[in-house]
């Protein structure tokens, strides 16, 4: 496993000298079109990470997480869907990349593990096969190398007795061994970037600490950034070194985990974080928020949160606030909030008197 | 693999079983007297008494049902009441002419359809899938009998290009489908046999794959960087146990359902075998065929079952 390993060290360290950012995603815009109507499912995302970090993006159900996550590998079906803005990746443009050197980068620059172990693994083959596979492809191996990898790789994310394993088909796992065996997939050509969609909300409690452990230990000895997203304030505060929220396809607050998580200044982090805390359950869901989500469909100008928030004013509708950065980098999208001394502050203004109770 | 295979071939005992005695019942519980129909009306009782002693039809049923299974195990059908020729030989020679087209028919109509099926899922709303919708429309609502004439009037009056009718000049026992000039006698047979199969096959094929096209495997595929071609293997791969089944289902009823082609066509399978028994209320003829129909029905049943279980490593658990 050491062989594995040392290349990417040195390379963190390397990085660690150039804070050059190594994805560097701006304005990017989704839309999915279809003759009934056209989804704007993410409306402007930018964010820079470097080599070795953690963002995790946070958001409820439907804000555009996942379809941010699959425009990085370009999985989405091209003929319904519009994409604008720019998206990067080390040296490579991914906006403008070829289809085949897009393939090329799936599974080996970039990878990603998805939330069901259940559904995402093929059913009719072996995980051996299905690891052995990814080697094969990038690394123009034979079978038996593609094998020897699978078996190291088993090892690697912990997989209990893996020559057995390894013969196994996905039924015959448990639900935690599976989502083990779809990292060692993500993780069999030593990615630079990770993309974990929710990969622990399937499964059992216990099991989720563990996976998630394991994956943060692997992303740190590998030197991965890793893009997280999670429904878990918890797991975010756990594993996190930016947090991004993202609210109806946009980012409306962004920064350093600590910032973010124990000074959000934005009224929906802010809803977010307090409902969390007030139930003393961190992994409870989010969508404990009075109100529901908007219409990606029919977005209207100006703040999309303001029908659900307490602090909205006519001001808030006029167009949408922009973006406002303090000294550390924190980033909030509301007009109440303002950089006063370098830091953000939030300001509730004459709106919540108007508010009736 | 080889406990699941046991398994499955000892239960299909019981069913053999129960096919065997609803063979019987069915021929029991008909209408019409064999003898009667067989005999002059002006034969005398005491004839009529004797032959039916002569055939057992004078003991009791749960005899006759013993007596007649107890033959047929040792692959004796009895003799056919019209010609006195053993049924056993009878049948299974019309057995291997009808199994060998349908067998032709159904693997022909199961790759073409694995093809189009697999053309029309990629390329949705395309002109293959517009072909295929077409073709499946046409290939399920046309009676086959139709087809079988109109092939005849095309191909063997019109062009001249291939015989009518039979088996030509070898016959049955000494037919050869390697040989051109015999196998030209099987081809518009084959051809109306396949086109019902070929259309419900290619339209299964188009609507499960492209199921298994959505489901979110497929998506990780894609995201381990796999090519088209790779997923597409994938996806398949994964049809298989369903493609399997529905080529049993149509092997099946292709080998009970040709009377209308075998007819047509003067083709000496098992279904003219079936319409011959019935017309001359020949019961040993009858019951044999139906036996051996409802015995390969059986087996196919079997062996699609263990061919499900060899590509679905889901099937041998449960
Ligand atoms: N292929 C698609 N075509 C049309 N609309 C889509 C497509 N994929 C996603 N959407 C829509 O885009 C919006 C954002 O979906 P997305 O899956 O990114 O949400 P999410 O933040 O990941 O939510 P969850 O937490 O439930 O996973 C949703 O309204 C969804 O219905
Ligand atoms: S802009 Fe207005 S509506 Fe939007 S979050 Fe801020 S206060 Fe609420
Ligand atoms: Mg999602």
């Amino acid at each position: 496993m050491n062989e594995m390993r040392s290349p990417d060290l040195s390379l963190v360290e390397a990085q660690s000298e150039t804070p050059e950012a190594y994805v560097k995603v701006k304005d990017l815009e989704v839309r999915f079109v279809s003759r009934e109507a056209t989804v704007k499912a993410v409306n402007g995302v930018s964010f820079e990470l470097k080599k070795g970090e953690v963002l995790c993006v946070i958001g409820e159900s439907g804000s555009g997480k996942s379809v941010m996550m699959r425009s990085l590998l370009q999985l989405h079906a091209k003929k319904r869907t519009r994409m604008t803005g720019e998206m990067r990746v080390g040296e490579h443009d991914i906006m403008k990349v070829t289809e085949k050197r897009m393939s090329e980068l799936r599974g080996s620059t970039i990878s990603m593990i998805f939330q069901e172990p259940m559904t995402a693994l093929d059913p009719l083959y072996t995980i051996g096969d299905q690891i052995a596979e990814t080697v094969m492809r990038h690394e123009r191996v034979d079978r038996d190398a593609g094998w020897k990898r699978a078996l190291e790789l088993l090892e690697l994310v912990r997989v209990p007795s893996p020559e057995r394993r390894l013969k196994a088909y996905p039924h015959e796992l448990s639900g935690g061994l599976r989502q083990r065996a779809m990292i060692a997939v993500a993780l069999s050509c030593r990615p630079s970037l990770l993309l974990a969609d929710e990969p622990t909300t399937a499964l059992d409690a216990s099991v989720q600490i563990q996976v998630l452990v394991l994956l943060r230990k692997l992303q740190r000895e590998m030197g991965m950034s890793m893009i997280f997203v999670t429904h878990d304030l918890g797991v975010a505060a756990q594993i996190a070194d930016k947090v991004a929220v993202m609210y109806a396809g946009r980012i409306i607050e962004y920064g350093n985990a600590r910032d973010v998580l124990m000074h959000p200044e934005h009224p929906y982090t802010r809803a977010m974080l307090s409902s969390t805390i007030k139930d003393q359950d961190r992994s409870a869901p989010l969508d404990t928020i009075a109100g529901t989500p908007p219409d990606l469909r029919a977005l209207p100008d100006g703040c999309s949160f303001a029908p659900r928030c307490k602090y909205a004013g006519p001001e808030c509708l006029a167009a949408m606030p922009p973006e406002v950065t303090d000294g550390r980098n924190h980033m909030a999208r509301c007009v109440r909030v303002s950089a006063v001394r370098g830091l953000l502050a939030f300001e509730p203004g004459l709106a919540a008197a108007n508010v009736p109770a | 693999m080889w406990m699941y295979a046991l398994r499955r071939l000892v239960l299909t005992i019981p069913i053999l079983l129960g096919v065997t005695i609803i063979c019987f019942a069915l021929v029991q519980i008909a209408p019409g007297d064999p003898i009667t129909s067989l005999v002059r009306p002006d034969t005398p009782p005491e004839q009529i008494a004797a032959l039916r002693a002569y055939y057992g039809l004078d003991q009791p049923v749960v005899f006759q049902y013993l007596m007649w299974l107890w033959r047929v195990l040792g692959g004796n059908f009895g003799t056919s009441i019209a010609n006195n020729a053993p049924v056993a030989s009878e049948v299974m020679r019309a057995f291997a002419n009808t199994i060998v087209i349908a067998l032709i028919s159904v693997l022909f109509a199961f790759v073409v359809s694995l093809v189009l099926g697999t053309i029309a899922a990629i390329r949705q709303g395309g002109i293959v899938d517009r072909l295929v919708t077409a073709l499946a429309v046409f290939g399920i609502s046309v009676p086959t009998f139709w087809l079988a004439v109109v092939l005849v009037i095309i191909f063997a009056v019109n062009l001249n290009w291939l015989p009518a009718t039979g088996m030509g000049a070898s016959g049955s026992d000494s037919f050869n489908y390697f040989v051109w000039d015999d196998f030209k006698f099987a081809i518009m047979p084959i051809v109306a046999l396949a086109l019902p199969p070929l259309a419900i096959m290619t339209r299964i094929t188009r609507a499960s794959l492209s199921e298994i096209l959505n489901q979110d495997f497929i998506q990780t595929l894609r995201a381990k960087g796999l090519g088209g071609f790779q997923i597409i293997t994938h996806a398949i791969r994964n049809i298989m146990p369903a493609a399997i089944a529905m080529l049993g289902l149509q092997l099946g009823y292709l080998i009970g359902g040709s009377v209308l082609v075998e007819t047509v066509f003067t083709w000496p399978g098992t279904g003219a075998l079936l319409n011959k028994a019935i017309l001359t209320r020949d019961i040993p003829l009858l019951q044999g065929t139906i036996l051996v129909l409802a015995g390969a029905f059986v087996l196919i049943n079997l062996v699609v079952d263990l061919a499900q279980s060899l590509v679905d490593p889901r099937i041998k658990r449960s």
